[in-house]
């Protein structure tokens, strides 16, 4: 099985970074297309007519959010989130370092349809050699006059800035991104109002990710049915999926959506390593309900079979563990990311995330009970739903997942811990006994 | 004042020399030219002035090596806002170092993909390379968006893996001398993951 280059074709290429590069695939042929002869609401058709799905995490229709924004005379915004965070996620590093103009056409024309005069790209501040080519391509392209003033000659105008983060999980939410965008801290904002319809500066405002946007200029050039010839009927379309963890391959691999789980992870990762078996898998990034292998190697990969499986694509990620890691260690590593990256706004979030990354030292130390196991899913129960934003639903997730699906495995190292924590205590308490 | 016992829980790092709450005076701060060139120059780029914090903050770390209460108070200046808002702002994010850290930067992904592969390993043998060296940070962190590479590490700002831990002190050494970091393992040289020839852990090549 072969990967099928859409969103990455010619991305082998080192030329295809610089604007003449890009030109000589034909790019930027669209957004002169698109500035000099469609209307809005053309692009809008096409892009809700093809299914685009945002490729974030969430899932959710891309024209189907712009057309949620208002019309009118007022002051809209686009911004492109880059905040790739998400352990296991790294496919929008290597479209954007590969690849920046098709992003920036991408946000050109999709500007059209949100009707935005000013951009921006919220670039993870970790990410500075991403951001230094984006600021290059983003020059480049003023020079060219695809962005700024009377683009193409059609008397829109584009203001595209990149904005570097400085380090934050949360602001990959969209509403802290906007906060941190605003200059302030990153704390998610109550929805609603949602950002279609107050967002950035209090203006409407369109957020999608690198590689929905990275979409846009194929769609409008190709067509909706062309997009759809690609991937499912749910999930249209081709999806940049990054493989890491116990694989030989691990790298950004471009596929339809809906090929086997399988295909993915053992033919073009290269399956697990020497003498491995691979046990379990994150499918959409560390935030997705693990899956073990007997569930989820044979599912299609697409949107809504990980669904049905009680999981989530999300953003595209796979994390494979194989039989060497054990699962209640895993579910601490997984929790302290969200421990540390909770911005302590919401107190389930805050709390929780706290006393689960206790009570599964506890469990790795042997001093927790079978009954610990219960009350850490019942924390899990108790954060799901109740913040302003799902980053405590995403530790809850994986980790009420992995403390039900392996509970044995909980059981067995507490079993095994506690029997380290006698055998030094025993000493101590024959010389207390015969004293 | 001189009298009362200081509890270093309030008082650690940072007393600061005049009210937070005053937006202070261009005059009164001492603002290098430059600095606040570049502070205009992006109050520009934005509908709203505030929107250059981050990026005001980003210019102060870079020019002292790190957001310093006289750098903060001389951006806040320039962006007429307080000290106080700023130094919020700057306290919230992991990149922004509110107290002296070394100007050689280096930080170990310690996350899932990473902890698979041996990143505990991989810090371990960072912090040991650094071991009384000032100017060099090392620290372990979240998820650094380069899975397919792991264990790495970022090093000044670039991106470095998979790495061996016996790797660490030659990195060191290089970035001390000043030469080109690891060049065989930057990930900027990499192909992509469906183009590199037969990789891995396993050993059939």
């Amino acid at each position: 099985m072969a990967e099928t280059r859409v969103l990455l074709k010619h991305a082998e290429d080192p030329a295809l970074r610089t604007i003449e590069g890009y030109k000589g695939y034909d790019g930027y042929a669209t957004l002169e297309r698109a500035y000099r002869e469609m209307e809005a609401d053309e692009i809008l058709k096409e892009l809700e007519d093809s299914g685009l799905r945002g490729r974030g995490g969430a899932g959710f229709s891309m024209g189907k959010k712009a057309s949620f924004l208002p019309r009118g005379e007022m002051a809209k915004y686009l911004c492109c989130n880059a905040d790739e965070s998400e352990p296991g996620a790294f496919k929008d590093r290597e479209l954007m370092q590969r690849n920046p103009h098709q992003l920036i056409e991408g946000i050109a024309i999709a500007a059209i349809a949100a009707d935005a005069g000013h951009a921006f790209i919220f670039i993870r501040g970790e990410y500075d050699a991403q951001a230094d080519i984006l600021d290059a391509a983003v020059a480049e392209a003023y020079e060219a006059g695809y962005l700024g003033t009377d683009i193409c000659g059609s008397r829109r105008d584009l203001e595209l800035v990149v904005h570097r983060g400085a380090g934050a999980y949360i602001c990959g939410e969209e509403t802290a991104l906007l906060d941190a965008l605003e200059g302030k801290r990153g704390n998610p904002r109550l929805k609603p109002p949602f950002p279609a319809v107050q967002g950035l500066y209090g203006g409407p405002t369109l957020i999608n990710n690198v590689e929905t946007l990275s979409n846009v200029p194929r769609i409008v050039a190709h067509g909706a049915d062309w997009f759809r010839g690609y991937g499912t009927e749910q999930s249209p379309g081709t999806k940049v999926v990054s493989v890491s963890g116990g694989v030989r391959r691990p790298g950004n691999y471009e596929v339809e959506l809906g090929i086997p789980t399988r295909e993915l992870i053992c033919d073009l990762a290269g399956g697990p390593l020497e003498g491995r078996e691979i046990k379990a898998f994150y499918p959409g990034g560390s935030s997705a309900p693990v899956l073990t292998a007997e569930e989820g190697l044979d599912l299609p990969y697409s949107f809504e079979a990980m669904a049905e499986a009680g999981s989530m694509l999300g953003s595209g990620s796979i994390i494979v563990a194989d039989d060497c890691v054990s699962i209640p260690h895993m579910a601490l590593r997984t929790a302290r990311f969200y421990h540390h990256e909770s911005c302590g706004k919401c107190t389930p979030c805050r709390e929780g995330t706290n006393w689960t990354v206790k009570m599964l030292e506890r469990v790795v130390r042997g001093e927790a009970t079978p009954m610990d196991l219960d009350i850490i899913s019942s924390v899990q129960d108790n954060i799901m739903g109740h913040c302003l934003c799902v980053l405590g639903d995403s530790m809850a997730m994986p980790v009420s997942a992995m403390v039900k699906k392996f509970r044995a495995e909980f059981e067995a190292v507490m079993d095994e811990a506690s029997e380290r924590f006698a055998a030094v205590q025993a000493p101590a308490e024959t010389l207390g006994a015969a004293t | 004042m001189a009298d009362f016992p200081v509890d270093p829980a309030v008082s650690q790092g940072r007393v600061p020399e005049r009210s937070p709450e005053l937006v202070p005076e261009l005059h009164e701060v001492e603002c290098p030219a430059e600095l606040r060139e570049q502070i205009e120059t992006l109050m520009g780029r934005y509908p709203d002035r505030h929107s250059v914090s981050i990026p005001a903050l980003w210019a102060v770390q870079r020019l002292y090596g790190w957001c310093t209460p006289e750098g903060i108070r001389q951006a806040a200046a320039v962006m007429r806002v307080t000290p106080a808002y700023l130094e919020s702002v700057a306290s919230f994010y992991d990149l922004l170092h509110t107290e002296p850290v070394g100007s050689h930067k280096i930080a170990v992904c310690t996350n899932i993909s990473c902890w698979m592969r041996g990143g505990d390993e991989l810090l371990d043998a960072f912090r040991a390379a650094a071991e009384g060296q000032d100017d060099v940070l090392v620290s372990g962190f979240e998820c650094l968006g380069a899975c397919d590479i792991a264990p790495m590490a970022s090093i000044g700002e670039r991106y470095f893996g998979p790495l061996e831990p016996g790797e660490a002190q030659t990195a060191i050494d290089q970035l001390l001398a000043g030469d080109d970091v690891l060049p065989g393992k930057a990930l900027e040289k990499r192909p992509l993951a469906g183009d590199a020839p037969s990789v891995g852990g396993g050993g059939d090549g």
